[in-house]
C-alpha cells in the first residue's frame, strides 16, 4: 500500500482515498459504514463504484466530496482537499437523493447553477448534451421522477467539471432515459474527464466503466477491470426442486461451482450455466420447477465477504 | 456578474411562489384594513394623540417585516428537505454569497411588505413628513438585520414541519414582549426583557413615525449583540448541515 501515499501527492491522481473510515451511531449500535478503504482513480478514468445497498458507496462519495468528514484516513481530489477542488469548480456531482428546488424552469435552474462556476458549459449546450430539450421550459415541480434525474444530471454537467461524481444516476430513469444518459456520459468521458459513478447494476459497470471497485460491508472487496469483477460475481444461478440428492453429487456437475440446499430445492452457482443445466438434466431428469437467474449481486457480495459480514 | 445572476433567479423563484407571496404580503395588509378601516377617523387612539391608522400601520410594519425576514427560514427548511442544500455544497457557492442571497431575498420581501403598508396607511389618511418616512424606513431596515440571521439559523436547524409553528410562535412572542401590539410600560422584569429584544427596537424604529426618538446607544448595542450572536450561530448551523435528509 506504500504506493497509495505517493498517490496523495500525485497531481495526476483524480481521486485518492487512503484508509478512509466512517462510523455512525445507528439505532442498533455503531454502524461501520466505511472501513478503511483505499482507492485511487487516475485522471481520465471512468470508474464504477459497485455494491449493494448499504455497502458504503454513498458515505464514501459524501466524504470524497467533502460533505462528511472521515473519522480516519484521507480523501484527496487532484492532490488537494475535496473542499478546495469543489471551491475551484472542478467537481460536478449528482447525489443519490435529492429533488430540485421549485418555481424555476429547468433552463433557469441550470443557468442559476452555471452562474456559480468559473467556466461552465453553455446552458443550451448542456440541454442539448443531456437531451432534455422537451423539458427545458417546464417548471421543476412538474417533472416526473425520471425527468428530475435527467435535469439533475444536466445540473451536474453544466459545471463542466474535471471530475464528475454520480451516485446511482439511473435510478428512476426509464429505459429510454437510461440510454440517452449513458450516451452523454460516454461523450463526456471521451473528453478526458474523470468519472466516478456508483451503481448496484453490474451491467452498467461492465458496459461503461474502465474499472470497477466493488464494495461490500464498507470494504473494498475487489478492484479491477469490470470483466474480472463480472467473472467473480457474475455467475448465473440455477434453482430447481430436487429432493433427496446429496450436494456433493451436484457440486461435481460441469459448470457448477457451488451447490446449496433450501428445503426441497437446490441452488447451483454456475460458472457456465449452459453446461450446468445440461449436466443437471442428464444426471437428474426428475429435477423440476427449474429457474435460471442472472447474477444476484447481493448474494455474490455476501459470498465474497461472508467471513466479514456482521463483524 | 455571477452573483447578480444567482440573486436574480433566487428572487424570481421566491416571487413565483404564489401561495407564499399571497400569505406573506396579504396577511398584514388584510389585518390592517380590517382593524384600521373602521377606526380610520379615530385621531387620538388610547389617549396617545396618534391616529388609529398611523398607530396600526407602524405596528403591522414591525410585525410584517419581522415575519418576512424570518420567513427565509421556512424556504431554507424546504430546500434542505429537497436535498438542495447538499447540492449547493458541492458547488463553488461560498457561505458568504449564500448568506447574502438569503438576506437580500428577505429584505426584498420586507421592503414589499413595508411599501404595501405605507400605501395602505396613506389611503387611510396617514401623513408623515419626508424626513419621518425616511428615518423610520432606514431604522427599520437596520433593525431587521438580526431577524435575517435568525431566519437562516432556524432554517438550518428545523424541518418544514416544525418551522411553521416555531416562526409563528417566535414572531408572536417577540411581538407581544417587544411591544408591537401594546406599549411596553413600567420597570418590571418584563420591561427589562423587552429592552433586550430586537423586536422592541424594531418597534422603536417604527415609532419614529409616531413621534418616537429612534434608538439611543442601548438600542444599537442590543441589535449589534443579537446580530453577531445569531449570525455566528447561523454560520455554524449552516456548516454542520451537510448530512443527508
Amino acid at each position: 500500500m506504500d504506493d497509495m501515499s505517493v498517490a496523495t501527492e500525485n497531481p495526476a491522481m483524480g481521486v485518492a482515498l487512503n484508509g478512509l473510515t466512517k462510523t455512525f451511531a445507528g439505532e442498533h449500535g455503531v454502524v461501520e459504514a466505511v472501513r478503511s478503504i483505499d482507492v485511487s482513480i487516475g485522471l481520465g478514468e471512468t470508474v464504477a463504484l459497485l455494491g449493494p445497498n448499504g455497502a458504503g458507496k454513498s458515505t464514501t462519495i459524501d466524504m470524497l466530496l467533502g460533505l462528511q468528514d472521515p473519522d480516519a484516513g484521507t480523501a484527496h481530489l487532484f492532490g488537494g482537499e475535496p473542499k478546495a477542488a469543489v471551491a475551484a469548480g472542478r467537481v460536478g456531482a449528482m447525489l443519490q437523493t435529492g429533488q430540485l428546488i421549485r418555481d424555476l424552469t429547468v433552463r433557469e435552474l441550470i443557468s442559476m447553477v452555471a452562474s456559480l462556476y468559473p467556466r461552465p458549459l453553455g446552458v443550451d449546450e448542456t440541454i442539448a448534451l443531456t437531451r432534455i430539450e422537451e423539458i427545458a421550459d417546464r417548471r421543476t415541480q412538474k417533472l416526473s421522477g425520471g425527468e428530475t434525474q435527467r435535469a439533475r444530471f444536466a445540473i451536474a454537467l453544466v459545471s463542466n467539471p474535471d471530475l464528475l461524481v454520480l451516485d446511482e444516476p439511473t435510478v428512476a430513469m426509464d429505459v429510454e432515459s437510461r440510454r440517452a444518459f449513458w450516451t452523454t456520459m460516454r461523450d463526456f468521458a471521451a473528453h478526458g474527464r474523470t468519472i466516478l459513478f456508483a451503481t448496484h447494476y453490474l451491467e452498467e459497470a461492465d458496459a461503461y466503466a474502465d474499472r470497477a471497485v466493488l464494495m461490500a460491508h464498507g470494504r473494498v472487496v475487489a478492484d479491477g477491470p469490470p470483466t474480472e469483477i463480472k467473472a467473480m460475481v457474475g455467475q448465473r444461478r440455477i434453482r430447481a426442486t430436487l429432493p433427496g440428492v446429496p450436494l456433493e453429487a451436484l457440486e461435481v456437475l460441469d459448470g457448477v461451482t457451488r451447490a446449496e440446499r433450501r428445503g426441497e430445492s437446490i441452488v447451483l452457482a454456475c460458472s457456465d450455466s449452459d453446461a450446468a443445466i445440461r449436466a443437471l438434466l442428464a444426471r437428474f431428469p426428475d429435477a423440476r420447477d427449474i429457474e435460471i437467474s442472472g447474477a444476484d449481486l447481493e448474494d455474490a457480495f455476501i459470498e465474497l465477504t461472508g467471513s466479514q459480514a456482521g463483524s | 456578474m455571477t452573483f447578480a445572476t444567482y440573486m436574480r433567479y433566487e428572487a424570481l423563484r421566491t416571487l413565483r411562489n404564489r401561495r407564499f407571496m399571497i400569505l406573506a404580503l396579504g396577511f398584514p395588509l388584510v389585518i390592517y384594513f380590517m382593524i384600521a378601516t373602521p377606526n380610520r377617523h379615530v385621531q387620538n387612539i388610547g389617549g396617545t394623540g396618534i391616529s388609529a391608522p398611523l398607530y396600526l400601520m407602524v405596528g403591522l410594519v414591525t410585525f410584517g417585516t419581522m415575519n418576512a425576514m424570518l420567513g427565509s427560514g421556512a424556504r431554507i427548511a424546504a430546500e434542505r428537505t429537497a436535498g438542495w442544500n447538499r447540492q449547493l455544497r458541492i458547488t463553488p457557492l461560498s457561505p458568504r454569497t449564500y448568506f447574502r442571497t438569503k438576506v437580500l431575498t428577505g429584505y426584498m420581501l420586507a421592503a414589499m411588505t413595508m411599501l404595501l403598508l405605507y400605501v395602505a396607511g396613506s389611503l387611510l389618511g396617514v401623513r408623515l413628513s419626508a424626513g419621518e418616512w425616511f428615518q423610520m424606513t432606514a431604522l427599520l431596515l437596520v433593525g431587521l438585520i438580526p431577524f435575517a440571521a435568525l431566519g437562516i439559523l432556524f432554517g438550518h436547524l428545523l424541518t418544514p414541519d416544525s418551522i411553521g409553528p416555531a416562526i409563528g410562535g417566535l414572531t408572536a412572542a417577540l411581538s407581544i414582549l417587544g411591544g408591537v401590539w401594546f406599549p411596553v410600560t413600567g420597570h418590571g422584569v418584563l420591561h427589562d426583557i423587552a429592552l433586550a429584544l430586537p423586536s422592541y427596537w424594531l418597534v422603536q424604529a417604527a415609532h419614529v413615525g409616531i413621534g418616537g426618538g429612534g434608538w439611543g446607544a442601548k438600542g444599537w448595542i442590543v441589535l449589534a449583540v443579537w446580530t453577531v450572536a445569531a449570525a455566528f450561530l447561523a454560520r455554524r448551523a449552516y456548516e454542520r448541515d451537510t448530512k443527508r435528509a
